[in-house]
């Protein structure tokens, strides 16, 4: 089985997209723990620090996932590598 | 379901039945309330909701029953990725989850959120790095892929070995719940609950395998979700008038927790001053525990002697008084009585005396992260320094155990494909996210209900709940009033952890039904997490142990016979271990997550991303990130008695923190220093990589 250029700009892309949200997946969880007193300092809806880590955090855990999802399924159609329909 | 369904069709028969099904609960609910308005006893709704809910799932267990290899290993993989989250959802949610949570955070305030960040964030890395290129390999099980990727059997075994240590570990854990709710709910001892919980764990799994495993966990998350809720909505409202907890929580009774904890602490206020007595009689009563242990040290047995003369004495002296006092003889005779026999218990019940001084700190803010004690600011820096640390590390060993934990991987072999897989992680993460994202607005509301109506009330009159707790369970409720004022303070106050969750609808005035749901709940989420984790361990042995690396000849009859025999071996041998009741649940669960986390991830991450990564690498990772995790384990871990200095200062819980780096310096070191894997190896990597390729090799299982 040999790759063309376009499957390994696929690969290409998916590692970048991959890191770019696992950076966000990093800050999100240990930047803001690190912060967690400053940011208690801020109150929006509550402390701020603790408001992130309780549900903040977690949201964005859900949209990264979200966006990963969906974001490598055009990604697949677009470079001819998708599933067929399944039935 | 026949085959010639396609699979929208089989998606939306499903989306039906399972609509039916929750009509049907709620009905069925709706009716146990009826039946507890005309008066029928708690403990029968009690038994009502364990055995309906039990036969249900046996229901379910028995609808699904196959002979079919790929049904029973992996569902067919015709599960839809709406399903598949919900199933993850329940396979993911414990016991610990949905009755430990909330109350770890009401005991722990911010520090306790390393669990709810731990638990969730972790399935980024089973989206991103894991779930659709294990989803393309497309076999049974996590050894297959490591058996496949490394080849030759080592990798495969070490893998076995990992797999079952972490399972086992966590089931242990599980059973114990499914124990204490039944035994709690019904009646009945905790060694019998354990076994009737068992018989409901292998109706689903022993007949058809994930197939049943997976249809119940669906109907098990919807329970336990509807359970949660409920209560929690309904305490919002009674308190805030907001159905939306995750805000109101926040915004209405968290500014009012801030006060009452100033004021606690504010020696010169009403309240704060009511805290200081009793604070003040618990530093006596250490203060008299220490000097008594200390004259224990230096006088041995004859000062044991001379203190017990010393109470003889006065109940003489008390006996002798004009007008005798009856109650006072009576205390001081007990006091006699209790008086410890000999120099090893006197040590031991005047250490834990020592150790009410704790109860005389003052209240730690709920919000506070990395609240800590010290007695000059360098030590407090220092100390919160620590905190912040094992804090940080806990989240990162229970996140990439996430990653690896095998019961909850196997589950993204079942989807039809590669972006269903990747779909049915956000919807798993969705349905976990539902009540993780709940249980700190729970915690801060039960938080607000005892500072600001429990404290300050009379003894006379306490709320319900809290008479019926203290009554059923000490360690869940115990109050008494210490500085006999006849008012509850604080201090007074000792709440368990699983307390706040189980108490919550009589907290917010629910009919008992509700209480019902709740343990209907507990019981499906320790149900459903110890099936997919049996099934795990039976599956690496049945299919990777004996199929492919004993008898690659056998027949489909005797794969299935040999797994189901060793289902109710490992359940029995579970069971039994639950039964003698082994060390602490959240060890054992911080444990199965450290060592999965040191075992599996590096080797299945590089075996992903790494072509280079090879059968050395894989063979030295695992053994060394298992190896130094488990040692770290018990050389600091106080239940084997080592009890060497920690490194770093880092908890036993965190023991990945050296296992994990190990593990990928293994990988690495083992790959560079022998040859790269070969073509074959590396089109597999090609071929997992992209979810179809022409003229694509096939690894699917069959």
């Amino acid at each position: 089985m040999q790759l063309t250029e376009k499957h390994k700009q696929y690969w290409q892309i998916n590692l970048k997209i991959s890191t770019i949200l696992l950076v966000v997946w990093f800050v999100a969880t240990f930047v803001m723990g690190w912060y967690a007193r400053e940011l208690n300092e801020i109150t929006i809806i509550g402390p701020l620090g603790f408001y992130m880590s309780a549900q903040g955090s977690l949201i964005i855990y859900v949209a990264i996932i979200w966006y990963y999802a969906h974001y490598m399924n055009n990604l697949d159609k677009e470079y001819g590598v998708h599933e067929g329909e399944l039935d | 379901m026949a085959a010639i369904q396609t699979q929208s069709q089989f998606f939306q028969s499903l989306k039906k039945y399972y609509t039916f099904y929750t009509g049907g609960f709620i009905a069925f609910v709706i009716f146990v309330g009826i039946l507890e308005q005309m008066g029928v006893p708690n403990k029968i709704l009690g038994y009502l909701f364990l055995f309906a809910t039990i036969a249900l799932y046996a229901g379910i267990g028995f609808m699904s029953k196959t002979a079919d290899v790929g049904e029973y290993y992996v569902a067919g993989r015709r599960v839809p990725a709406l399903f598949n989250g919900m199933a993850t959802g329940a396979d993911w949610m414990s016991a610990a989850s949905f009755i430990g949570m909330a109350g770890t955070l009401y005991l722990s305030g911010y520090d306790g959120l390393a669990f709810v960040l731990g638990w969730t964030g972790g399935y980024c890395l089973v989206a991103i790095l894991l779930a659709p290129y294990l989803r393309k390999f497309g076999q049974f099980t996590i050894p297959d892929f490591l058996g496949a990727r490394f080849g030759g059997h080592l990798p495969r075994l070490i893998g076995v070995i990992a797999a079952i240590t972490c399972s086992f570990t966590y089931v242990i854990a599980q059973i114990y719940g499914v124990g204490i709710i039944t035994s709690r709910f019904t009646g009945l001892e905790f060694q019998v609950g354990v076994f009737v919980g068992l018989a409901g764990i292998l109706v689903c799994s022993f007949l058809g395998g994930m197939k049943a495993v997976t249809w119940t966990q669906v109907a098990q998350y919807i329970i336990l979700i509807v359970a949660y809720m409920i209560p929690v909505v309904w305490l919002s409202v009674k308190h805030t008038g907001i159905p939306i907890p995750q805000i109101s929580a926040y915004t209405t009774a968290m500014p009012k927790i801030a006060a009452l904890e100033k004021e606690f602490n504010d020696k010169a206020s009403p309240k704060g001053a009511k805290e200081e007595s009793v604070r003040a009689i618990f530093r006596e009563r250490a203060a008299a525990a220490d000097t008594k242990l200390k004259g224990l040290e230096s006088g041995g047995p004859a000062f044991l002697a001379a203190e017990k003369q010393k109470l003889t004495d006065k109940v003489t002296a008390l006996k002798a008084e004009a007008t005798p006092d009856a109650k006072a003889i009576e205390a001081a005779e007990k006091a006699v009585k209790d008086f410890p026999a000999d120099a090893a218990a006197a040590k031991k019940a005047w250490t834990a005396d020592k150790g009410v001084g704790a109860r005389a700190a003052p209240v730690k803010a709920h919000a506070e992260a990395f609240a800590v004690g010290g007695k000059t600011p360098e030590e407090i820096e220092k100390n919160r320094s620590i905190a912040k640390k094992n804090f940080l590390l806990l989240i990162m060993c229970l996140m990439i155990g996430t990653a690896a934990l095998p019961h909850i991987l196997m589950r993204y072999y079942t989807t039809p494909s590669v972006h269903e897989a990747r779909v049915s992680v956000f919807w798993g993460l969705f349905c976990i996210f539902l009540l993780y994202f709940t249980a700190p607005a729970l915690a801060i509301l039960a938080k607000y209900e005892v500072y600001s109506n429990l404290v300050g009330s009379s003894f006379s009159a306490l709320p319900a709940w809290v008479s019926n707790w203290s009554t059923v369970d000490k360690t869940l409720m115990n109050i008494s009033d210490i500085n006999k004022d006849g008012i509850v303070q604080l201090a007074e106050i000792v709440i368990g952890g699983d307390l706040i969750v189980l108490a919550t609808p009589e907290i917010a005035g629910l009919p008992y039904v509700i209480s019902g749901l709740v343990a209907a709940g507990g019981l499906a989420a320790a149900l459903s997490t110890a099936d997919g984790l049996l099934l795990t361990i039976a599956n690496a042995m049945s299919h990777d142990l004996y199929y492919k690396m004993i008898d690659p000849n056998a027949s489909t009859v005797r794969r299935l016979a040999v797994s189901k025999g060793l289902l109710l071996v490992v359940a029995l041998l579970a069971a039994y271990v639950t039964s003698l009741k082994p060390g602490d649940i959240l060890f054992l669960v911080g444990a199965a997550f450290s060592l999965a986390a040191s075992g599996f991830f590096p080797a299945l991450v590089c075996g992903v991303f790494w072509k280079r990564a090879n059968w050395l690498g894989a063979v030295l990772g695992m053994t060394l990130g298992l190896g130094v995790c488990a040692y770290y384990m018990y050389i600091t871990y106080p239940f084997f008695g080592v009890n060497a200095p920690k490194w770093w200062d880092i908890n036993p819980i965190s023991a990945g923190t050296f296992g994990i780096p190990a593990g990928f310096l293994g990988i690495i070191i083992g790959s560079l220093i022998s040859p790269a894997p070969n073509k074959e190896i590396q089109d597999l990597v090609d071929h997992v990589r992209y979810p179809n390729l022409e003229g694509d090799i096939d690894t699917r299982g069959v």
